[in-house]
């Protein structure tokens, strides 16, 4: 009977002093957050989670993960969120349901059985803050997430070096991931310049094992389906070396050490091309 | 190959459960070689064999620890790598450290290759899983 009562009392003192506490609850998270939110928009948030406990604890009890609740937390999941997205830290975010028991513990701890209501319904809002952290984290994972995404686009950048021969300087290292968003690039690059040849650059990239070795290959397999040459360029002694000790073969695939013979020997190649073309027509 | 047991007691440890990881213990044994004054061409070839055996025992292996350490004998020195793992063991060694055998879609060239590289190499593998020791020496 004890928690019966103690839900009638929060519900009788929320609805009651909806305004007042509401108004206050502003007022403390406002000061937390130093204006760095408007206090209109605070107040929209503050108002629909405010009004959302009241409902689902008047439907009955102070369970957080009861269903009554599903407003509220969708409510918080979504405060949390965009506190994510603005840089707030998890702790501002879960301090701003905390609160709320500032601002109804004079009202409530007045009494011993107000005491006892102050303390379930602290409870409560322990449980609400808690869910605020969890998204929050979901959220900073979200974003780091397509952020790397981002990043390897970045990272793998395909320029067209001349007239027919487009680069691909590689830095990093060759993952799976990598070689995919590579391969659709320099794909989509040999169409989009109508080129014939493709420099990949491996002067940034610390190790070739057999893995990036294979990638290698796909990519240069990948450009002849499509009728360019691919030369591979940037080997350094050291990688020379341990390539040849691995045993990995890059069979007739031209390499070179530097980015700068690789070009000069595309180029003779288009020359040739296209004098081959010439004798062709007469 | 010489038991380098002690050596282990001052190692860096990766637990490597990622590919990622991978990348991270080759970096560990990337350094380690230059602290050692390894020449530019052995760390290489020796980063190279620790991103081989690395990724096997990830794929292969299920991830397993990677310890990396200095040592010194006779005067030289040189590094060290451990990778040892708890997953289904290896059934015909012989086959596997063969050339171009593969039992996934690889070039089948990680084992052999991994030991061409360094100077000395070691692999036990059975039910309880698989581990190789590879050192490599200064000059
Ligand atoms: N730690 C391990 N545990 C279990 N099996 C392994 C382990 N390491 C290697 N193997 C087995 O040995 C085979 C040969 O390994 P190896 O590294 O030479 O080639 P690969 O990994 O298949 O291809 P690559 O390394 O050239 O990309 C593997 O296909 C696998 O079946
Ligand atoms: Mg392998």
């Amino acid at each position: 009977m004890a928690a019966e009562s103690s839900t009638h009392l929060l519900v009788e003192t929320l609805a009651a002093n909806r305004d007042t506490f509401l108004d206050q609850w502003i007022r403390v998270v406002g000061g937390d957050l130093q204006g760095r939110l408007s206090t209109a928009e605070l107040g929209r948030e503050l108002g629909e989670l405010y009004d959302s406990i009241l409902a689902a604890v008047t439907e009955g009890g102070l369970d957080g993960r009861a269903e009554q609740f599903d407003e509220a937390r969708s409510l918080l999941i979504e405060l949390s969120r965009s506190r994510a997205r603005q840089g707030f830290t998890p702790t501002e975010t879960a301090r701003s349901v905390f609160a709320l028991k500032e601002v109804l513990e004079p009202a409530l701890a007045t009494d011993e059985q107000g005491a006892r209501t102050y303390l379930q319904f602290a409870r409560l809002l322990d449980d609400l803050a808690l869910l605020t952290t969890e998204a929050y984290i979901r959220t900073r994972e979200e974003i780091i997430s397509s952020q790397a995404e981002q990043l390897l686009e970045l990272s793998t950048p395909v320029v067209k070096l001349w007239d027919g021969v487009v680069g691909v300087p590689l830095v990093g290292t060759l993952d799976s991931a990598r070689t995919q968003v590579v391969m659709e690039k320099l794909l989509q690059t040999l169409v989009d310049s109508d080129s014939t040849h493709a420099i990949i650059d491996i002067t940034g990239v610390p190790t070739v094992d057999t893995q990036v070795a294979q990638h290698l290959l796909k990519t240069v397999v990948a450009a002849r389906m499509m009728g360019a040459q691919c030369i591979i360029s940037g080997i350094r002694p050291q990688i020379a070396q341990t390539i040849v000790a691995l045993g990995i073969e890059f069979g007739d695939i031209p390499t070179n050490s530097s980015l700068a013979d690789a070009l000069r020997q595309a180029l003779t190649e288009i020359a040739r091309d296209a004098e081959d073309d010439v004798k062709g027509l007469l | 190959m010489k038991d380098y047991g002690t050596a282990v007691a001052t190692a860096e440890t990766v637990e490597v459960t990622t590919s990622s990881d991978v990348v991270n213990a080759r970096q560990v044994v990337r350094t380690l070689a230059q602290r050692g004054g390894l020449p530019l061409v052995h760390q290489t070839k020796l980063v190279t064999a620790a991103s081989e055996l690395g990724r096997n025992m990830l794929i292969y292996g299920g991830g397993g620890v990677v310890r990396a350490a200095l040592v010194a004998d006779s005067g030289r020195s040189g590094v060290y790598v451990e990778f040892r793992d708890q997953g289904p063991g290896i059934p015909d060694i012989e086959t596997a450290m063969q050339d171009g055998w593969t039992s996934g879609s690889g070039l089948g060239l990680g084992l052999s290759g991994a030991k061409r590289l360094v100077d000395e190499f070691d692999i036990a593998t059975g039910e309880g899983g698989t581990t190789v020791r590879i050192v490599k020496w200064g000059r």
